[in-house]
């Protein structure tokens, strides 16, 4: 009884000075055993007594150890309330002491806000959660997941975009960057940014790993059907793919890899039997909407096709050539490719030809000068980095040592060994 | 040199008329529906005659003009096999004939019983020679030995002995003149083998050796390896080994190859692998090559009018050379290929110098319909073959000139954004594998 509210009194008094926080935070470690063994409900009175703000670090383990306990129906909203408040009026120097604690009260706001079933609210407490705990915009945090599942949810994909447009090079967990990257490209996905897509979900099936797992798989499945969308072909494995990962992959997206084939063949009749027989899995998988769009996108290629063949064509003849019904579907497709600026196109509706152009891009106005600019510094930039890290890792003392074990060397080690069999 | 051929280009486009009455009065020079197989069989001598003869024999299968050429081809094999003494092959061609040719061209049990029982005696007769040689240890006579039982397999048709037996004598050649035979007779055997794999190496041990070599046999290896080359699809090699054979080699190769097989070899190979300046010094004005094209002048005129880019006329020889050329038991597999890379170099040559074609009068010199042409060369653009585009419209082929300043900035941004993402994932993998690396060691401690 006493201890908490001595503890609170000391919360109060230590909050000031950098080194007082200190202090406190070796008194609160201290004390972390009987913050458990309490009551949760106990807390409620003492985190009222505290200001979120001033006081972070007590009212993180309060928090924490509150949140520690069951939650029923009627606490929750009380409590998602008091989460989000502190969230957002929390010191970050405070937190970053124990950010263990500070994850760990997000991961349970989040198992709430999903069990009430209003994802949305969390979205924006969560971002701000990411921007106080992360050390800095490269900090993949294993909250990243839970906001970009809780986006998803929610459809907010346009809310996700600021956090997923940050490159990612530090990662915590493996798993996080697993996860933040299959649903990175969902979300990408979602916004039609396709070739972002591909580069999230070509991350996560080429991370380094031991044994396959689903994440992989699954983030396998929707590769290649973006990059069917997007390419109108699927690359092989990158040599730097694991061994399990190489291995296992095919054998589990058998369904997307024959329509990966059939694709190539530019027949419709065969893709459409390819997903008829198919259908089921796809449907499963709830990848049948990308289905849809590859088989959609293979008129958009065999059209952009055309254009490198052609300068006028027929709207006839791009129907038999894409294999269109009608040529007012042709016109319908080509119409839109024009809109979306993937071909450089005009129709003449009078004898219903079409004229292909080149691309009239010049290269020639400032606006492009500055973009390939900027793509110069920032590949400098990145170079940089390359080079940081592989000094650093050459001078790792756990990688030399590793490097040196794998060299064939006669150790002494090795003529011992042998020996012993015969003891 | 390009304006000249536009000239004779457009010559030849309007010219039509005129071309096609003379072509008529040559195809029916080259008589090309009918083939005759005895001026064919002539040409060879040997086992090659035989294997020839029996090739053409199972291609012609239906039809009446066909069957009468099958039975044609099959008479004369049989005639040739009772010149030899090969048992085997007078069964085949016995069960092949299957009486058609009346009794006199039956299996004949008492010549093949007779052959059979002469050869074991040899065999016997030459075994017990080696025998002798061999312990007596003279490496010439042991050379001869093997050489005899060679010549032995070979006639009667035991090419996998003969091979080995021959490969054999090369331990005991102690001249280049030996060298040089032993891999002839290599040759010889492999080719009938189809193993032209052997082929080529023993030819390039023929040409190593330290004599300078007689030209006979020169173009003997020449020609061998041209073989080797063209069944390993390599046609650019094989038609310069083939323009490069002598004109001593004269009927000396008939066991493998005709001088007509030269030409049309070479020729065919030629027109499909070269551009126009090899084909100008290399073909058109080689002396010793030109002699062998006054052999066949059908070949001798399709290249000069590929030169000269009378198409139409061109591909009706093909056309009309076509259906003997498949009864080639060499060149019959890569007749198509060999086409249709003529095709395609002739429709990239004839666009070539044109900053616009009429599709009309280019479907007219090529004998085709629009469309269809149009379909050949919309297979052409996508294969990067022809710089150009089809105005489907007013069907016209335009030369299409590259920016390639433009083609630089895109090519340069393309890559940009591909490093940057590759650095990116790089730079990411890099800390995995660093993450997973620290948590070992710490398990370790």
């Amino acid at each position: 009884m006493d201890s908490m509210e001595t503890l609170l009194s000391q919360i109060q008094a230590f909050s000031g000075s950098p080194q007082d926080v200190s202090h406190l935070h070796s008194l609160l470690k201290q004390s972390e055993d009987s913050l458990q063994s309490q009551q949760p409900s106990r807390f409620v009175p003492l985190l009222e007594q505290l200001d979120p703000s001033k006081h972070s670090l007590g009212y993180l383990y309060f928090l924490e150890a509150y949140a520690s306990g069951p939650i029923s129906r009627e606490q929750a909203s009380g409590f998602l309330l008091t989460v989000v408040n502190f969230i957002n009026s929390c010191a970050v120097e405070q937190i970053r002491l124990a950010p263990d604690k500070f994850l760990s009260i997000c991961k349970k706001y989040k198992d709430q806000v999903m069990q009430l079933q209003v994802p949305m609210q969390g979205v924006a407490p969560l971002r701000t959660a990411i921007r106080k705990i992360q050390s800095s915009s490269e900090h993949l945090t294993s909250l990243h997941s839970d906001f970009f599942l809780l986006c998803i949810l929610s459809k907010c994909y346009k809310s996700a975009q600021s956090i997923l447009d940050e490159d990612i090079f530090e990662v915590d967990q493996p798993r996080d960057l697993f996860l933040y990257g299959y649903y990175g490209g969902i979300i990408n996905i979602g916004l039609k940014r396709f070739d972002k897509a591909i580069e999230c979900l070509h991350n996560v099936f080429t991370s380094p790993m031991t044994s396959l797992n689903a994440i992989a798989v699954e983030a396998y499945k929707k590769y290649i059907l973006v990059s069917l969308i997007q390419n109108g072909q699927v690359p092989s494995f990158p040599k730097y793919t694991s061994a399990s990962a190489q291995r296992g992959l095919k054998t589990y997206t058998q369904p997307y890899i024959d329509l990966a084939t059939s694709y190539a063949t530019g027949k419709f009749a065969e893709i459409e039997a390819c997903i008829q027989t198919n259908m089921d899995k796809y449907q499963s998988d709830s990848n049948l909407g990308l289905v849809k769009q590859v088989l959609s996108s293979l008129y958009k290629h065999n059209i952009q096709r055309l254009t490198q063949t052609y300068l006028t064509l027929s709207l006839q003849d791009i129907a038999n050539t894409v294999q269109l019904n009608t040529p007012k579907e042709a016109e319908m497709h080509v119409l839109r490719m024009i809109q979306d600026g993937e071909i450089f196109a005009t129709i003449n509706q009078k004898d219903g030809m079409v004229s292909f152009h080149e691309d009239p891009e010049q290269y020639k106005t400032c606006e492009m000068i500055e973009h390939i600019d900027s793509s110069i510094q920032r590949l400098m930039k990145l170079s940089k980095k390359l080079s940081a890290i592989d000094e650093q890792i050459s001078c790792d003392p756990t990688y030399a040592n590793k490097v040196g074990r794998e060299r064939p060397r006669y150790d002494y080690d090795d003529f011992d060994s042998v020996p012993h069999k015969f003891f | 040199m390009d304006a000249d051929d536009e000239l004779i280009g457009d010559e030849a486009m309007f010219s039509n008329g005129v071309d096609e009455a003379r072509t008529a009065v040559r195809s029916s020079m080259s008589g090309g529906e009918q083939m005759d197989v005895e001026g064919y069989a002539s040409l060879y001598s040997g086992r090659t005659k035989i294997c020839r003869l029996l090739f053409v024999a199972d291609r012609c299968g239906g039809g009446d003009h066909q069957e009468a050429t099958q039975l044609e081809a099959l008479r004369m094999a049989y005639d040739e096999i009772k010149k030899g003494e090969d048992s085997h092959l007078h069964r085949d061609v016995a069960a092949k004939i299957a009486g058609r040719l009346g009794p006199d061209y039956g299996l004949d049990l008492a010549w093949s019983d007779a052959v059979d029982r002469r050869a074991e005696q040899r065999k016997e007769k030459l075994e017990n020679e080696l025998n002798g040689y061999r312990t007596n240890l003279i490496k010439e006579s042991i050379r001869m030995g093997y050489n005899d039982f060679g010549d032995f397999y070979f006639a009667h048709g035991q090419l996998g002995d003969a091979f080995k037996s021959y490969v054999r004598t090369r331990d005991y050649c102690t001249t280049s003149k030996h060298i040089i035979q032993m891999c002839l007779n290599v040759i010889l055997v492999s080719i009938e083998l189809g193993q032209f794999m052997h082929v080529s190496n023993y030819v390039g041990k023929a040409e190593q050796t330290s004599d300078t070599l007689d030209p006979v046999t020169v173009a003997k290896l020449k020609c061998a390896s041209g073989l080797a080359q063209l069944e390993a699809k390599k046609y650019k090699l094989a038609a310069r080994k083939f323009l490069e054979t002598g004109p001593e080699l004269g009927n000396n190769y008939t066991e493998v190859i005709a001088q007509q097989d030269v030409a049309t070899y070479g020729g065919l190979c030629a027109l499909a692998s070269f551009d126009r300046m090899e084909l100008k010094n290399k073909v058109i004005d080689n002396i010793n090559f030109r002699n062998f094209l006054e052999l066949v002048p059908e070949v001798r005129e399709l290249i000069h009018d590929f030169y000269t880019s009378h198409y139409a006329s061109c591909l009706e020889y093909l056309d009309n050379l076509k259906p003997n050329l498949l009864l080639d038991i060499h060149l019959h597999d890569h007749v198509e290929t060999l086409y249709t890379q003529i095709r395609h170099k002739a429709i990239i040559q004839y666009t070539h110098p044109f900053i616009s074609v009429d599709l009309n009068t280019m479907a007219g010199a090529f004998k085709t319909s629009v469309a269809g042409l149009e379909k050949e060369l919309e297979a052409l653009i996508t294969e990067n073959q022809i710089q150009a585009r089809i105005d489907s419209h007013n069907k016209i082929l335009y030369a299409r000139h590259a920016d390639q300043r433009n083609a630089t900035f895109q090519r340069a941004l393309q890559t940009g954004v591909e490093f940057d993402r590759d650095v990116r994932a790089m730079l990411l993998r890099a800390n995995l594998m660093k993450y997973e690396n620290n948590i070992r060691a710490s398990r370790k401690l």
